[in-house]
């Protein structure tokens, strides 16, 4: 408009203009008396308008959990690889129902950007900020930490973009923290507690005493309260538990202290590089090799990765501990994920990898099935979605606090691996029955659909 | 020393009102310029201006006095705690959270500089890292129930919001930090951020120019000298201590206006160590320097390190194969999660050929002008490594 004004000829007068430009403000205007619902349904980072479709992959690379963090870019790489309609599809042919068609999602293909957590919440946030503001990202997904993931997750719900957790295992994730705007695959601690319960009774018997040693932030907190509770309730008493600082790397001073007391069973809720330096430590210190009121010394690690198992080496064998997934599953979509994985990066994935990569498929799938990117349609169809053939047969996300309820599998690290990534051995896959709770038990609010 | 140089290193107020105009409006104008280097989102454009503000609080001590505090970020820190409690007990308006952080991080920096600046030199600095480190750890133990250990103080639904409460009804989902109704995130937040760093900057110019601020430089060239023709020293670096302090716990409560979040992790001896990295990357003692340095260093951490090989091979595409691949193998350990080395080349780099940091630079490029406009050398001027206070 300012443009024909600078134009005028001399003879067209002010009046003229004044006239055109109304007439044109109120044409230019129309659309949005009529399309109420496309104005309804704006929303931070629409890709509508573009032919692709970004996601934020926001990982440690990194910090204590560096070896996990660089596992889940390797799996959503091949996610979005897989997404695209590139190498041979992976679980995108497993997945039931499935609505993707490997041309990118609602035909957009699918981009990507990658940080750096740091494995701290500022760094996390920072980047999941930059990804969000800069990039454009409609969704993003990682974190290794469950600090972290409550942090960005926050984040998502302030922002109005979906935050797919990546390795989180804190009850609070989807407990006292949880967020409209925040979904989690990956079993909690509850249910760790739970499917190592009776386990721990038949092995080690009803009458045993439990030393903690616990990683000092949300996720350790509650793996010790679960543990706790469950080794109580099967009889055991606990001797002490005591918080170790995250990234300690020499546990020797909390170690010795194990030694002198009277427990027979030490508890390391410790994750990644922590829980390889704490048990190989442990190991070394002869802990395994000592007898303690009468009976065989134990180590226990709740939550498992085979990232570690690799990291600690001999340490590992014959401890019992429960993990989300693991690559020797047998079923036809841990097949073709451990297949196009192996083929790609020439190494079996971890449960890092395994849970990021679903999470990103699911997501994709909700999107399709939705027909929108608009987060809060996209929330509700994740809500209540029950799926199959991602590894750990029939899941469902539980539309009450975001948490994905499946079987937890009980493994024991090999005693003789046959291969150096054979290293965990499954005891029991326990059926999701026993890891069921009732979502009010930890409290917490989702929050609003629309922010 | 020629009349010109003499000119450019004495100031006048009518200099220092130009350049703190000048300063100002490229502060205001940020969101424009830092277009083209693809950083300009309100988060990174908020982290320049409030690690601005901490590197321009560190320097009044550190530039003035000389005296190398190893623990601000405790300062941060506790500023940070305080802004989120506030939010968390009284009201989501960002003024009484910067004025409490304001308040504790000063009431921490009074005690610890009460016992610290007892020493100097080496031994300032050990305490003082001493101090943070134990601030550090006592977030992370025994005051978890103050500061929710490594998980970090959030906002929650259940929070009192006294003052809040009196005025209107709780709405669902959490609220976020607002200026008496006006909400401060994005854009918003950072011309918060901004101006606050404006008024800081404007004070720190103050005390630079003032006749405090002339005997912290004293303290630094002499303290003896000072104590001997009998001039209590220790009230003066007190006050310097402590007003740094302040300038940190607003930097960190800032920090929590524009993201309602507080982590033990912000009071590190890494992130102490970071702040003097600013200082001396920047220009020790100057006033513009301290805010280089913090840009420069934010936007290594924040855009340096998001660049992966797609992007790289997306760079250089233009290039035929072979040479791509190694021209991208070549950079690729240096940005990524390699970032740190290239800031550490960089910092060796200023500290071998630019011992007064990116200001001497600066004064070194305004010179050579100077000199072809003028066509005479003066040699005098060529040794002058004294950094301009300007």
């Amino acid at each position: 408009m300012s443009r024909s004004k600078n134009n005028t000829p001399q003879g067209v007068s002010r009046r003229t203009i004044l006239k055109t430009g109304a007439t044109a403000a109120v044409v230019a205007s129309s659309p949005m008396f009529f399309m109420r619902n496309a104005w309804a349904q704006e929303f931070r980072n629409d890709p509508s308008k573009q032919s692709t479709v970004t996601f934020g992959f926001n990982v440690p690379q990194t910090g204590p959990y560096a070896d996990e963090g660089a596992d889940e870019l390797r799996a959503y790489k091949l996610a979005v690889k897989h997404l695209n309609g590139e190498g041979d599809g992976g679980m995108i042919n497993t997945m039931q129902p499935s609505s993707l068609k490997g041309n990118g999602i609602l035909g957009k293909k699918v981009q990507f950007v990658t940080g750096d957590t740091q494995t701290k919440s500022d760094a996390a946030r920072a980047s999941a900020q930059r990804m969000i503001q800069r990039d454009g990202v409609t969704m993003f997904t990682g974190g290794s930490s469950s600090g972290v993931a409550i942090a960005c997750q926050s984040l998502a719900q302030e922002l109005g973009v979906i935050y797919m957790c990546g390795l989180t295992h804190s009850n609070d994730t989807t407990g006292k923290d949880k967020r409209r705007y925040g979904f989690r695959h990956f079993f909690n601690a509850y249910m760790s507690g739970r499917a190592l319960g009776p386990v721990l009774k038949e092995e080690y018997g009803t009458d045993r005493r439990a030393y903690h040693l616990t990683a000092d932030y949300t996720w350790g907190w509650t793996q010790e309260e679960s543990m706790k509770n469950t080794t109580e309730e099967l009889g055991w008493t606990t001797a002490r538990t005591v918080r170790t600082p995250v990234g300690a790397g020499d546990y020797s001073q909390y170690l010795t202290q194990v030694l002198s007391s009277d427990a027979d069973v030490l508890i390391l809720n410790h994750y990644g590089n922590d829980m390889v330096n704490s048990l190989t430590q442990a190991v070394n210190f002869g802990m395994r090799d000592r007898s303690v009121n009468g009976k065989n010394f134990e180590i226990v690690v709740p939550l498992f990765s085979r990232l570690m198992a690799q990291g600690a080496g001999n340490a590992i064998k014959g401890i019992l501990g429960s993990t989300n997934w693991n690559w020797s599953l047998q079923d036809a979509g841990s097949l073709a994920f451990v297949k196009s994985f192996g083929a790609e990066y020439g190494a079996p994935p971890s449960q890092a990898a395994h849970t990021c990569y679903v999470q990103t498929l699911l997501y994709a799938n909700a999107c399709e099935m939705a027909g929108t990117f608009y987060p809060p349609e996209v929330i509700k169809t994740l809500e209540g979605f029950k799926f199959d053939g991602m590894g750990n047969g029939p899941t469902e996300y539980r539309a009450d606090d975001h948490q994905c309820f499946k079987d937890v599998l009980v493994v024991r690290g090999a005693e003789d691996p046959t291969n150096q990534f054979d290293l965990l051995d499954v005891v029991k896959e326990v059926p999701r029955s026993q890891v069921e709770y009732d979502p009010s038990i930890f409290g917490g609010e989702l929050g609003p659909y629309k922010v | 020393m020629n009349m010109s140089a003499r000119a450019k290193i004495q100031t006048t107020p009518a200099k220092d009102w130009i350049l703190f105009i000048a300063f100002s409006i490229v502060i205001l104008t940020m969101p424009l310029w830092t277009m083209p280097i693809g950083a300009s989102y309100p988060a990174l454009l908020q982290k320049f201006a409030i690690y601005g503000i901490f590197a321009i609080g560190f320097n009044i001590l550190f530039g003035l006095t000389g005296y190398l505090s190893f623990g601000h970020a405790a300062f941060l820190g506790v500023g940070s705690y305080a802004a989120v409690w506030s939010f968390k007990l009284f009201t989501m308006n960002a003024i009484p959270a910067v004025i409490f952080g304001v308040i504790f991080s000063g009431l921490l920096a009074y005690l610890v500089g009460f016992i610290c600046l007892r020493r100097t030199g080496i031994y300032f600095s050990i305490l003082t890292l001493a101090f943070a480190q134990m601030c550090y750890r006592l977030a992370y133990s025994v005051l978890t129930p103050i500061t929710n250990g490594e998980t970090g103080l959030q906002l929650s639904g259940g929070d009192p919001r006294i003052i809040d409460r009196m005025f209107f009804e709780a709405s669902p989902g959490l609220p976020s930090p607002r200026l008496f109704g006006y909400e401060l995130g994005g854009y918003a937040g950072f011309y918060f951020c901004a101006v606050m760093m404006i008024i800081t900057f404007f004070i720190a110019m103050r005390i630079t120019r003032s006749p405090f601020g002339m005997k912290l430089k004293a303290i630094r060239s002499n303290q003896n000298r000072m104590n001997y023709i009998g001039f209590h020293t220790r009230p003066y670096t007190q006050m310097a201590f402590v007003i740094s302090g302040m300038f940190a716990g607003l930097a960190g409560a800032l920090l929590a206006v524009t993201d309602p979040l507080a982590g033990a992790e912000r009071m590190t001896w890494t992130a102490s160590g970071e702040v003097v990295l600013m200082t001396i990357l920047g220009g020790v003692g100057t006033l513009i320097g301290p805010v280089l340095g913090a840009g420069a260093i934010k936007y290594f951490e924040n855009i340096f390190s998001a660049f992966n090989e797609n992007l790289l091979h997306n760079t250089f595409a233009i290039l035929p194969d072979g040479l791509e691949n190694i021209v991208v193998s070549a950079i690729s350990p240096f940005v990524g999660n390699g970032w740190h080395l290239t800031l550490g080349l960089i910092f060796m780099a200023v500290v071998i050929f630019l011992p007064g940091g990116f200001m001497e630079g600066i004064t070194r490029i305004q010179r050579y002008i100077d000199r072809k406009r003028n066509g005479s050398v003066d040699s005098k001027t060529e040794n002058e490594k004294e950094p301009n206070h300007g």
